[in-house]
């Protein structure tokens, strides 16, 4: 374990017009000392839904919830997090403006206490948008996008608690992109669901590719082979390697990866 | 078998324990109801206590109470709100955190007689307010904001921490998570807190005998004007609340009926703090139906 360093890392790379997002050489520290991420340098493709995997503490939960600035109080993150050219780690970057183009799903469906409808639109009022019309259209636009709004078209002012696991994910999808995010973070946003929820939250994840640049963090790998085009493999803070995901996961190219795939370990 | 044995004897002394428990909650309660509320009338209430005869009533000190209550809880929320919104969201886990957390949990372990000692030297004497409400209210602010700080904090902390990183995730600032969802959430909470440290100020004698005053002017209840002498709002004028009376009619009290005024204003008190639990625990409920929308269910 203390050679990873030495270990060879296979990365896949993107021409830079391929990219939404990328980062440099990032590693997060917590407490000033104990480094959980390490120089992780990985490009997102446009339009894509890309894989982490890796055990438990293998930090790609760090990895994610920097990419947001999430981690802005818990830890010190280093290194560059490019997004439109732009190096969005700096201390100037206005975080809010930031995270509404980069929207975040929990591992935890955490909805508001709020009705359905408020789910959607606090945000956005919070942002200034006033106009009845214009935000009931959003409502729906957001609702339809992550396949909720049949479900939920009758009880729109209904507590948002009142949903199933599955439905709570979904409207925390679709409070995440009526925003018009350019990018999804997705923390195991399945772990807590059932299969006939996850099935159905996949089917969205998949519709909604087109449209948005997604990076989801996963434990089941039967999930990142379904639905990712990419998959990054992290190990104790390191990613040793990152590919299409049918490579990774028929033909990967390093020993620990193979491992991990064959469930040896994790 | 042992264990099964030992969890028998485990069962039959804890029954034990919430028997007691309950005996000494009911004895008291029966025991002030069932002296008092025969002695409880609409004449009690509406009429003005006597200094000699019997058949005095407790009109005034019953709106003392309530008027020294919403005055305490009128200048304790929002700093109580914003001391605990401080603690549970901004402030940072280190020595200066904890040391004011530490205050905050010996002041509200301080002896109500001390608050009132130290309330009448600064407000009374030092403020010249003189014996008054508002030099009873501040007093009771004191005594009030540390229970009601640490009440206000745990409502807040129970919000569940997803909330905040749902707020902050949608890119919404650090106020606005708080103010929009945080405290929406941990209303119910608060109001029971409220309600709790509320039932504790109503009543509270010994921080008022040397604040609040133990004498009752003579009082106008239609004179609106607050800064008349005999205007009921008058915050300068000396009051005397139900909890002080009880004290004061059992001690220095020389009217006859003094047994069966203490009784009565005894249940009075208990019935008001029973209201006040009832009632907040309704609005609250009503309130976060509100918030949350479940209402529509």
């Amino acid at each position: 374990m203390d050679d990873l360093k030495k270990e060879p890392t296979y990365i896949k790379t993107f021409s830079s017009d391929e990219l939404a997002l990328s980062t440099k050489n990032l590693s997060v520290l917590y407490g000033g000392t104990i480094q959980k991420l390490f120089n992780v340098s990985l490009g997102f493709k446009k339009n894509a839904i890309t894989a982490l995997i890796g055990a438990s503490g293998s930090g790609k939960s760090t990895f994610l919830r920097s990419l947001n600035r999430m981690n802005d109080k818990v830890a010190t993150v280093k290194g560059n997090i490019i997004f439109h050219g732009l190096d969005v780690n700096k201390p100037n970057i206005n975080v809010y403006e930031l995270r509404k183009n980069i929207g975040m799903v929990f591992q935890k469906p955490n909805p508001f206490p709020k009705s359905i409808r408020e789910n959607i639109t606090y945000t956005l009022k919070a942002d200034g948008q006033k106009d009845k019309q214009k935000l009931d259209q959003i409502v729906e636009e957001s609702l339809r996008a992550a396949a909720l709004w049949d479900e939920v078209k009758d009880k729109l002012d209904k507590s948002a608690l009142a949903l199933s696991g599955g439905q709570q994910q979904r409207l925390c999808i679709a409070r995440a992109i009526a925003l018009k995010p350019e990018i999804l973070l997705l923390d195991e946003p399945a772990s807590a669901l059932d299969p006939v929820s996850t099935a159905k939250l996949e089917d969205t994840l998949k519709q909604l590719r087109s449209r948005y640049t997604m990076v989801m963090v996963t434990h089941n790998m039967q999930q990142a082979s379904r639905i990712s085009e990419y998959t990054a493999f992290f190990h104790l803070g390191h990613v040793l390697e990152y590919d299409v995901t049918s490579n990774v996961f028929t033909n990967p190219k390093g020993r620990i990866t193979e491992k991990y795939i064959q469930g040896s370990f994790g | 078998m042992h264990a099964k044995r030992n969890d028998k004897i485990a069962t039959v002394f804890i029954y034990i324990f919430v028997a007691i428990v309950i005996c000494i909650l009911a004895g008291i309660l029966g025991e002030i109801l069932i002296t008092g509320l025969p002695h409880l009338s609409w004449h009690f209430l509406s009429s003005s206590a006597s200094s000699f005869q019997a058949g005095g009533g407790v009109r005034d000190q019953l709106f003392n109470s309530v008027y020294l209550l919403i005055l305490t809880i009128a200048i304790s929320l929002p700093i109580a709100l914003g001391a605990a919104i401080y603690l549970s969201e901004y402030a940072k886990d280190n020595w200066i955190t904890n040391t004011i957390r530490t205050s905050i949990e010996i002041l509200s372990s301080l002896p109500s007689i001390v608050v009132g000692l130290f309330g009448y030297l600064l407000f009374v004497i030092q403020f010249n307010l003189g014996f008054s409400i508002i030099s009873g209210a501040l007093a009771l602010t004191f005594f009030n904001l540390p229970i009601l700080t640490s009440n206000i904090e745990q409502a807040l902390e129970g919000v569940p921490q997803s909330q905040r990183e749902a707020g902050q995730a949608l890119g919404l600032s650090n106020w606005k998570t708080i103010r929009g969802i945080v405290l929406p959430a941990a209303l119910p909470g608060i109001l029971t807190g409220i309600v709790l440290s509320a039932g504790r100020v109503f009543g509270e004698a010994a921080a008022l005998i040397y604040t609040a005053g133990q004498s009752g002017s003579t009082i106008d209840y239609s004179n609106w004007n607050a800064f008349s002498p005999t205007s009921f709002l008058n915050v300068m004028r000396p009051a005397e609340t139900l909890a002080v009376h009880i004290w004061k009619v059992n001690t220095e009290g020389i009217i006859p009926d003094a047994t069966i005024v203490s009784a009565a204003t005894s249940a009075l008190l208990v019935i008001v703090v029973i209201i006040f639990n009832f009632g907040a625990r309704a609005l609250g409920n009503m309130l976060y139906r509100k918030l949350t929308a479940s209402n529509t269910k």
